[in-house]
């Protein structure tokens, strides 16, 4: 009796562990599939001039740089607006706010934030933008959509690495007789600038990959604009992401949706292991 | 403080540069029908090549969306592939800049040649299911078609006498999507564009009638559409686009709407 | 500079410099008030946001509901906006997009919840941040390119494998929606893992339990809320995943079928906003109402489950 019952347990416990191995053996297969098709179906394709050229209908070639450069400014723009938002909101949250409730419904409604889709996002940044802030379908209607949808990133991170800030630098810098502005921009600030970029390459990635909230904003126009006229409304353009997609569905060019999902793959890599770094590099220091 | 004013200098350079830049219009902005995307792109390219300071911008969002944004003027021109409707001519005019065939697409495997609107009515209303049915090998028949309010789908299905009764199996939201979805499924049937039917697929003819330039004028070629310029009745169009405007409706347009794949009009 | 001045100041040496820090002072406490008016402000944005979004999706979403009439719009099983009696019934896409959620948790939770089992007890320590670095890439890599796989590999693997007329069916949308739910599944189930405490472990092995034991019996139900976290928010982002799906499914509005084109309230959106016009287009954004509502369920959900899991 007792015997079987050991043999039991054993067995048992054998088939779960082999469950175990088997999932995380599925998983690695998976990533590495993916990794492997993408890179072997996209870097062939791509070249200086694939890189350095917008596409042409008369010559019959492609080039992605009007998307890459898009996605620059569609980037620049979310970040000079969504930092301050974001790090004025964890500042207030930390700092300022004595109201516990209140805290909670600002968390919350953060919260709600991060979990909307992406497609209504894109609905709503037309409503909103597009149509009545009469942006246009255009890069700034696109960046602006975006705010909204990594404020709660940064929030997010920027409050977590103010709550570490130790309490008494600020118990310090006011004893010191800063007022409460200088206090947060000479000291707290500073020491919480490692969840502030974590947060940042964070909310790059997300923007990098965003494609159903930037396609009813942003548009889907290949152009090569200059900084001003990409910040002016009206002028719609896509990003890689949104470019991929169109390559793939629109046009059937599946060679040169590869070589964009190739580039988006190394992209993200790359930001991953810009986060990692910038919270091992803070870490050692502290 | 430094930084914060290095950060205030860049907004306020930024706003600065965004608000001047709106009085150098020498961009013409065109939006909508994702069908005529070739057209548009091989007509702005040609007249950018001769007026190198003149931009045209062209966002492919679909016929309805394009009609939408010139009506409230957020472009200059609204490519359109359905005429207007009713209440939507009220306001705007259309004016046809060439007509498109719509091909009707098998898979290459496909041993089909030709059909009759009658066959290619009832294939995609489900009387006919099965390739046998009507002289193929022995698969059943996939339809693939396009969305509700597709300006392709919407002049299918008038032709064939087919509306609100086609059964898809597919409904894809571009041109180029049935175009690859037929090239890889053997079983499927699709309408595209003539325009932008590649050699991955197998163009059928239609009562024994290939599409080409002259029988899509003449009619003799059953199911086509036009392509449209949609501009607002009331608001002249800047100097820019009245040019270009100009550009696409004359003879000298001509070649580059048959290189792009479409079918200029009589002039 | 600065702080010399300071220095000097609490001296007091001179009358001037006192008089200069007077200025500063005022300055001071001038910025001091402006920043906290900024900071306020920055604080109720969220607030504002979730509020500004609510009334424009429910003013532009709810005019076509009324006009179709709730039961017609919310259980109607056929949608044909463009036709001559049009009808907006959007049973089928949230059928669509339950089902396909469903089935999508189903396979990606196990698999999820074992493999981070296995990063968190198995693994080395190489190994586990070797596996977790893939994962990371995973959850990083954009939609539209599980989509493009999905449509250039899944599709026609399912047509072949099941001998279908068209592999793109809710059966292949719930193969790419499970990958892409995987990561999430996995990294937080495995942070979940890691918050139990040692002892409780170490206690059941005294007790004499082998290692699984432990982990099934121990582990996992002491990490249950984090867990169920985890399931809530894969529910969350299958249910608002677009383009993905969109690329995969086939888009017709059918009743769902495993084996059939079906289209979910997200690809609705997606597929037609841009054609659409009149009350076809106000109908599409009372499907994102819709969805909207949903998401917000399943978000309190969330919440609630993770401030159980903090007390």
């Amino acid at each position: 009796m007792n015997g079987n019952n050991t043999a039991f347990r054993r067995t048992k416990s054998g088939a779960l562990k082999a469950a175990i191995y088997f999932s995380a053996a599925v998983v690695c297969i998976l990533a590495v599939t993916v990794a492997a098709v993408v890179l072997i179906k996209g870097l062939p394709h791509i070249s200086i001039s694939f890189l350095t050229e917008k596409p042409s209908l008369l010559k019959g070639t492609t080039g992605i740089l009007p998307n890459i450069l898009n996605t620059l400014y569609i980037i620049f723009f979310t970040m000079i607006i969504v930092i301050p938002l974001g790090i004025g909101a964890a500042i207030y949250l930390n700092e300022y706010a004595k109201n516990k409730k209140l805290t909670n419904l600002i968390g919350l409604a953060a919260e709600t934030l991060s979990g909307i889709p992406s497609i209504i996002y894109g609905l709503v940044g037309m409503l909103i933008f597009v149509q009545f802030c009469g942006f246009g379908t255009s890069l700034v209607a696109g960046s602006l959509t975006l705010v909204i949808m990594t404020l709660p990133t940064i929030m997010r991170t920027a409050e977590e690495s103010l709550k570490a800030v130790p309490q008494s630098y600020r118990e310090g810098a006011l004893a010191l007789g800063s007022g409460k502005w200088r206090m947060l921009r000479t000291v707290v600030l500073p020491s919480a600038v490692d969840g502030i970029i974590t947060g940042v390459i964070l909310s790059v990635g997300r923007i990098t990959g965003e494609s159903a909230a930037l396609f009813f904003t942003a548009g889907m126009a290949n152009e090569i604009y200059g900084l001003a006229q990409a910040a002016s409304s009206g002028n719609a353009g896509s990003t890689l992401t949104v470019s991929l997609y169109m390559y793939a569905k629109e046009r059937g060019e599946f060679d040169t949706a590869f070589a964009i999902a190739a580039i988006l793959l190394l992209l993200t890599v790359l930001l991953n292991f810009g986060a990692k770094y910038v919270q091992k590099h803070f870490s050692n220091r502290t | 403080m430094k930084k914060s004013a290095i950060i205030g200098a860049i907004l306020s350079a930024v706003l600065l540069v965004g608000c001047g830049s709106t009085e150098t219009s020498h961009t013409v902005s065109t939006d909508g029908s994702t069908s005529m995307e070739k057209v548009i792109g091989v007509l702005s390219e040609s007249y950018s090549a001769k007026h190198e300071n003149v931009k045209i911008t062209y966002n492919p969002t679909g016929s309805s969306a394009g009609i939408s944004a010139v009506s409230e003027g957020r472009c200059d021109i609204g490519l359109s592939s359905r005429a207007l409707k009713d209440e939507e001519a009220q306001t705007l005019d259309a004016a046809v800049l060439c007509y498109d065939g719509i091909s009707i697409i098998v898979n290459t495997e496909n041993k089909i040649d030709n059909l009759t609107v009658e066959n290619i009515a009832d294939i995609y209303t489900g009387k006919i299911t099965n390739w046998s049915e009507i002289g193929g090998d022995d698969l059943p028949i996939v339809c693939i078609g396009r969305e509700a309010a597709s300006g392709t789908r919407d002049g299918f299905e008038s032709v064939t006498g087919t509306k609100d009764s086609c059964v898809y199996a597919q409904e894809l939201t571009s041109t180029g999507d049935v175009i690859q979805t037929v090239s890889t499924n053997p079983n499927a049937i699709g309408y595209a564009s003539t325009a932008s039917v590649k050699d991955t697929v197998k163009t059928v003819s239609v009562e024994g009638v290939m599409p080409t330039n002259d029988t899509i004028l003449d009619g003799s070629y059953k199911i086509s559409r036009a392509f449209y310029f949609v501009t607002a009745k009331d608001k002249k169009l800047s100097g820019d686009a009245q040019k270009f405007f100009d550009f696409c409706m004359s003879k000298e347009a001509d070649e580059f709407i048959e290189s792009a794949g479409g079918v200029p009009t009589a002039k | 500079m600065e702080r010399s001045v300071y220095a000097e100041s609490l001296r007091g040496e001179s009358s001037a410099v006192r008089k200069r820090d007077n200025v500063l002072r005022t300055l001071a406490k001038a910025s001091d008030r402006v920043m906290a008016t900024f900071f306020v402000i920055c604080g109720f944005a969220s607030i504002a946001l979730v509020v500004i979004i609510t009334a424009f999706l429910v003013s532009s979403g709810v005019p076509a509901i009324h006009e179709v009439g709730f039961k017609d719009f919310m259980f109607g099983k056929v949608w044909t906006p463009t036709s001559e009696n049009a009808q907006f019934g959007i049973l089928p896409f949230i059928l669509s997009s339950f089902y396909a959620t469903i089935a999508a948790v189903v396979l990606s939770v196990p698999l999820g919840i074992l493999t981070a089992v296995f990063i968190t007890k198995f693994a080395g320590e190489k190994l586990a941040s070797l596996l977790s670095s893939a994962v990371e890439m995973l959850a990083g890599i954009p939609s539209v390119v599980y989509g493009l796989l999905g449509m250039i590999y899944v599709v026609p693997t399912v047509r072949n494998v099941f001998e279908l007329p068209d592999g793109a069916c809710l059966f292949s949308a719930v193969i790419v929606l499970a990958v892409m739910l995987l990561p999430s599944v996995i990294s937080v189930s495995a942070s979940a893992i890691r918050t139990v405490p040692r002892e409780y472990e170490e206690g059941s092995l005294a007790l004499g339990a082998n290692d699984t034991e432990t982990i099934f019996k121990v582990t996992l139900p002491a990490a249950k809320s984090g867990i169920s976290a985890a399931v809530v928010l894969g529910i969350g982002r299958a249910v608002g995943e677009a383009m993905a799906v969109m690329m995969v499914s086939g888009n017709v509005p059918n009743m769902p079928k495993l084996f059939g084109s079906v289209r979910f309230l997200t690809t609705a959106v997606a597929s037609e906003m841009s054609y659409s016009s009149g009350l076809h287009r106000e109908a599409l954004f009372s499907v994102a109402l819709v969805l909207f509502v949903f998401i917000l369920g399943i978000n309190m959900l969330l919440n609630f489950l993770t401030r159980k899991g903090k007390n």
